[in-house]
């Protein structure tokens, strides 16, 4: 009959500090990115939310994805360039 | 409440706790769903697959913007853990074959992954288990092994003597070593 698993596998302090290096940190600014996309992701529907009522508006940001974003305050990378082209 | 003592509060809040109150739309619950799977996410890519950086940041950020759309789908919140992993895989998977490595065996793609995940996972409960330890034994032991710190560099960093250092990383991991085991007890064996 197999020894249930918590009965022989005991963590010893070599094991223990061997997982610990095993998942290094993410770099901080892909993790503020990430923590971030609520936020982004208001700012963009506002964005669109805007262009479906204003046409000149929509026009101003078509043509300047990138300032549209960084004037709401969002940093633009490609992703969210392409996601604010889809919502308009 | 405070921020840090809100983020605090949500560091020990369940997986499952912690997608009900992402999906209610609380921005800090989401940082910190963020914070608890950011290193699994990247070592998935980047150990088990073996991205390259460029590759692994583009995956990194695609899965929690998926995970963000498509936290309502989930059936089990607390099988949040999994999902995301499956989730990270898939579009690692796609990511290699988007790239050179287009015609690469599926099988082939897969190969020794399972080890690599298996090992993930015992290493995500290690550093689960550190959210319950005191804040003293969990900034050594982070710096230690983590960050790579000289016993010299951690003792100016928390006021120590380096000679103290070795000593209380020892109890520091004793302390979690029975954390581990005390969660390996109140495991279900199936």
């Amino acid at each position: 009959m197999p020894v249930p698993r918590h009965e022989y596998e005991m963590y010893d302090e070599e094991r223990i500090g061997e997982l610990l290096r095993a998942m290094p940190q993410a770099p901080e600014a892909w993790v503020l990115t990430a923590a971030r996309l609520p936020a982004t992701r208001r700012a963009i529907e506002q964005i669109a939310a805007l262009a479906e009522t204003d046409a000149t508006f929509r026009s101003q940001t078509l043509e300047d994805l990138e300032g549209a974003l960084a004037r709401a305050g969002v940093e633009a990378s490609p992703a969210l360039v392409e996601h604010l082209r889809d919502r308009l | 409440m405070e921020f840090h003592q809100r983020m605090t509060a949500l560091s020990t809040t369940t997986d499952a706790g912690l997608v009900a109150r992402c999906r209610e739309g609380d921005d800090d619950a989401w940082e910190e769903l963020v914070r608890r799977f950011s290193r699994y996410v990247l070592a998935i890519a980047q150990q088990a697959y073996r991205l390259s950086p460029s590759d692994a940041e583009d995956v990194f950020q695609e899965v929690f913007a998926r995970t963000y759309e498509r936290l309502g789908d989930l059936r089990n919140d607390e099988a949040v853990r999994p999902w995301i992993a499956q989730l990270t895989r898939r579009l690692c998977i796609d990511r290699i074959r988007a790239g050179a490595r287009e015609s690469a065996d599926p099988e082939a793609l897969e190969a020794g992954v399972d080890d690599s995940l298996d090992q993930l996972d015992e290493a995500l409960s290690v550093q689960e288990a550190m959210l319950a330890m005191p804040d003293n034994c969990r900034d050594i032991l982070d710096r230690f092994f983590r960050r790579d710190e000289s016993y010299a560099v951690i003792g100016t960093a928390l006021g120590l003597p380096s000679g103290t250092i070795a000593s209380r990383i020892s109890r520091c991991l004793g302390k979690l070593r029975e954390q581990l085991e005390g969660r390996e007890r109140a495991r279900p064996t199936s």
